[in-house]
């Protein structure tokens, strides 16, 4: 069996370039797509801990993450149309304007 | 008549609200009537109630009135007394009656002088609302039954005594110092407050240790006092005194009353000379009883009195405007009565009180006639050889003249002769001949005052000469009746010794219950405690002589035309010290007035810069911050989202570490 | 096993990587899907074989070909350079991304993970979730599910022309 620390770090790891991938691209859509690295990495997280307690109560977080990032990345995309129609562009630093 | 007494000072409070609210839209007659009225109910009220007084037996002439509410309940204050209880209430008794009756009467006679002299300036009816104001305050004062409604009525004439003096308040008034009017009267407040503060400590320390201040409680507790509170009572004393000597103008806190004359001539006369300014001589005698127990300040107050009187007849002989060298003759006659005082001759300081308010302010209101029929010229280098254009003013003046100098038989003469008697019989002959050198000196700046204005060449403009005229009846009435009160008002008070044993001193008989006397009876004649009658002869003889002395020597002088003005040079620093009235008010300038004026723009700058500051400076902290914080604000997502890491990154140490 | 784990991780680090720096952002969905994917085999070593089965369908399946639909209808061009907002943002982020990792890869060090549980027979399975859910989480189930009505609602009514 695996060792369940090594999986967290894993886990670690893909949250922090989830993150990244956040935090330095510009375009709207893979910002979301870095949104869905984060959820994935707490899900794994999740997984991991489940198993370790071995009760089913974890998988069913997982299940509802899951559920939710669908339901996030449709209205998200949504979002983005909506954006792209007035702005011509999704790239999130062309959308300033609530600025001092 | 006697139950009604509290109405004497209320009638005029009423005309001054009645005047000063509504006053300025009723016509000038009407507001004549109601101030004059007024004034003249009170004096008819007071002479009721006095003949009255006069009709007990002689030790239980005292009545006090009907309190009018309870102003003050205190618990007990000292212990073995019981609880202090400060009404306002008044009394009247033989001293106070003598007292109403001079304010009535000399302020009737002031204010039917003042309806022809005020005619034609603006403010008529504020003017009169002050001055029945005045007359309510001071009729507070002299009737009041315990020491604080007197201060009451103390604080109230000082406060129209300073409104007033600045009635002009727009105008110029001193070019040399370049003085306004309303600086004079503020002038004349602030020093009467340095007297008031000593004034307001005294009634503290009576009460701390007598639990009371109604007059007569008062003269019995000292009177029982154990000798061991001498010092308590000295002390006590000295602080009245102090009070005294702020609101009568004694040194070393004269120096307000000369600018005073910036007032119209009205209230000079009525305030500066005839009343107001006697207060701290009646405050003094209604304490006798407790300062024939304190012989030390007796003392002060007799040593101050007669250098207040020397000093002042001094000043008086080269000032150069009418109003002052009659201030100054005022201030140095108040140190007489004080002298008086201080000797043990209360009697003979408030006799003199008396006659002098009749001759100063005729003195005063001819002045003010002078002034009226000259336009408003009151240098006396520019008159002269008035007495053909204004006869009638002249003729009184002339009476009064003789009075203040002391010529018999005038009222002068009796009640400065008593004063000097007082003196010599006390042992006090260090006193005696500064008193009687006081004596000629004002003779002599009496004369010549007279005969500047009314004697020889007329020294100003032609247009003056032509416009010069005597004033309407309504002024040389009430001129005529004051001269006939100097002329006979000391038959009163006639000593023994020329009555050659009939007693027809009735003042004295009248006062003397009244007030208390020093261990031997110094009274100047005593009844019946007489010294030998050829000493009093021989008194009278001096003062007399000296009076006459001072008159022929100021006729000689200013006969002759520029004689004065060698005898001043001759004189050099001694007439340059008088001229400059010994650089008294420089002094205060310099040590007290200018000191006092950098700690106010200290404190000035202080509020400006350090409570300002404070006060701006947040206002400029939190504008400053929010400047610093909207830098957050960039409009960028990404910029939020580094935010949110930073926030989460910072909870997750904690969690980490905790 | 840990062969696989090895592998796997490999994997998704790798494709995680593409697609935070790949500028074509239809190759970023294509990583993503592989991502995803790899996930789903981190969840068949756990024991959790419904739970992968779900990942694939509905993230892999359904979320990743929404985002590539809408990638398609927008006409994505590639990426420009990220141009930072400013000079802050260049640096710190990856630096603060590190100090983050850095830190919960500390809290992980720390913390001994709970000793492993006796897995009851049926662990993973469908069986077992679909318990777990219609007895104790059975009211946010139907939370859930009003939320994704709520959610499709929403997106029809941004995603419109004229409301």
């Amino acid at each position: 069996m695996v060792e369940p620390r090594l999986v967290l770090l894993v886990s670690a790891v893909l949250f922090g370039l989830g993150v990244a991938g956040v935090l330095l691209r510009r375009g709207a859509i893979t910002i979301l797509m870095g949104i869905e690295l984060m959820l994935n990495a707490a899900n794994l997280a999740f997984i991991v801990f489940a198993r370790q307690l071995g009760h089913a109560e974890a998988q069913v977080y997982v299940f509802f993450v899951m559920t939710l990032a669908a339901a996030e990345a449709a209205v998200g995309l949504a979002i983005v149309i909506a954006l792209f129609r007035l702005r011509e562009t999704t790239d999130v630093d062309d959308v300033h304007l609530l600025r001092w | 008549m006697l139950e009604a007494v509290w109405l004497v000072p209320i009638l005029p409070l009423a005309a001054a609200a009645v005047n000063g609210a509504v006053g300025r839209r009723l016509p000038k007659r009407a507001v004549s009537w109601i101030a004059c009225g007024s004034v003249l109910a009170s004096l008819v009220v007071a002479t009721g109630a006095t003949l009255e007084l006069s009709e007990l037996p002689a030790e239980a002439r005292h009545f006090a009135s009907r309190a009018l509410g309870t102003w003050l309940s205190l618990g007990s204050v000292v212990e073995g007394r019981g609880p202090v209880e400060i009404a306002w209430e008044f009394a009247l008794d033989p001293l106070s009656a003598v007292m109403a009756l001079v304010v009535c009467g000399v302020g009737f006679l002031i204010h039917v002088y003042s309806v022809g002299y005020m005619a034609h300036e603006e403010g008529y009816s504020r003017f009169f609302a002050y001055m029945n104001l005045f007359m309510a305050m001071m009729l507070t004062l002299a009737l009041a039954d315990n020491l604080l409604v007197m201060f009451v009525g103390w604080e109230g004439v000082g406060l129209c005594s300073y409104l007033l003096i600045g009635f002009f308040y727009d105008r110029p008034f001193d070019e040399r110092t370049g003085m306004s009017c309303a600086d004079a009267g503020r002038k004349a407040f602030i020093v009467n407050r340095v007297g008031d503060l000593a004034f307001v400590i005294g009634i503290l320390y009576l009460l701390a240790t007598f639990g009371t201040l109604r007059f007569r409680e008062v003269a019995e507790a000292v009177a029982h006092a154990p000798t061991g509170s001498d010092g308590l009572l000295v002390a006590i004393g000295l602080l009245l005194f102090a009070g005294a000597c702020g609101k009568s103008a004694q040194i070393p806190l004269h120096v307000w009353l000369p600018d005073a004359m910036a007032g119209p001539t009205p209230v000079s006369a009525l305030i500066h000379a005839a009343t107001m300014v006697t207060a701290g001589v009646y405050m003094v005698t209604r304490m006798s009883g407790l300062y024939v127990r304190a012989p030390e300040a007796m003392a002060v107050v007799a040593a101050v009195g007669a250098a207040t009187a020397l000093f002042a007849a001094v000043m008086g002989t080269c000032a150069t405007d009418v109003k002052k060298v009659l201030a100054y003759s005022t201030v140095s006659q108040l140190g007489y009565m004080f002298a008086g005082a201080g000797v043990g001759a209360f009697v003979a300081a408030i006799f003199h009180l008396m006659t002098h308010a009749f001759f100063k302010a005729l003195l005063f209101l001819g002045a003010g006639s002078v002034i009226h029929g000259l336009g408003g010229e009151q240098d006396i280098r520019s008159m002269g050889g008035l007495r053909r254009k204004l006869p009638v003013t002249y003729g009184t003046f002339l009476v009064a003249t003789l009075a203040i100098a002391g010529v018999f038989p005038f009222a002068g003469f009796f009640s400065k002769d008593e004063i000097l008697a007082g003196a010599w019989a006390a042992g006090r002959r260090g006193l005696y001949l500064a008193l009687l050198a006081g004596a000629g000196l004002t003779a002599f700046y009496m004369t010549r005052l007279l005969y500047l204005v009314f004697h020889g060449g007329f020294r100003g403009s032609d247009a003056k000469w032509a416009h010069a005229h005597e004033a309407p009846p309504v002024m040389t009435v009430p001129l005529v009746v004051l001269a006939a009160l100097s002329a006979v008002g000391g038959f009163v008070g006639l000593p023994a010794f020329l009555t050659l044993g009939r007693d027809l001193d009735t003042f004295h008989r009248w006062l003397a219950p009244a007030v208390a006397s020093a261990g031997g009876a110094h009274e100047g004649h005593g009844a019946g405690g007489a010294h030998g009658g050829g000493l009093e002869w021989l008194l009278a003889g001096a003062a007399l002589g000296v009076g006459l002395a001072g008159i022929a020597l100021a006729v000689r002088v200013y006969r002759e035309s520029g004689l004065a003005e060698r005898i001043a040079e001759r004189a050099g620093t001694l007439y340059r010290m008088a001229r400059n009235l010994f650089w008294v008010d420089e002094l205060y300038e310099a040590a007290i007035v200018r000191p006092f004026y950098a700690l106010s723009r200290l404190s000035g700058a202080c509020d400006r810069y350090v409570v300002d500051g404070l006060v701006n400076g947040t206002g400029v902290a939190a504008d400053v911050t929010g400047n610093l914080v909207k830098l957050f604000q960039t409009g960028y997502v990404r910029n939020y989202a580094l935010l949110f890491l930073l926030g989460v990154a910072a909870i997750l140490v904690y969690l980490v570490n905790a | 096993m840990t062969l696989a784990f090895a592998i796997l991780a490999v994997l998704a680090v790798a494709s995680a990587l593409v697609v935070i720096t790949h500028r074509n952002p239809v190759i970023c969905a294509l990583a993503l899907a592989f991502n995803l994917v790899a996930i789903a085999g981190f969840y068949l070593i756990l024991d959790a074989q419904f739970v992968a089965m779900l990942q694939v369908i509905v993230y892999a399946g359904a979320i990743m070909v929404l985002i590539l639909f809408v990638i398609m209808l927008l006409n994505l061009q590639a990426e420009a350079r990220p141009r930072s907002s400013g000079v802050f943002q260049r640096w710190l982020a990856p630096l603060g991304t590190a100090a983050f990792v850095g830190l919960l890869a500390r809290a992980i060090a720390l913390e001994a993970p709970p000793a492993p549980g006796a897995r009851p027979p049926g662990y993973g399975t469908a069986a077992s979730v679909g318990q777990e859910l219609f007895s104790r989480f059975y009211y946010p189930f139907e939370v859930v599910s009003l939320l994704l009505v709520v959610a499709m609602v929403g997106a029809v009514l941004l995603a419109k022309r004229r409301l």
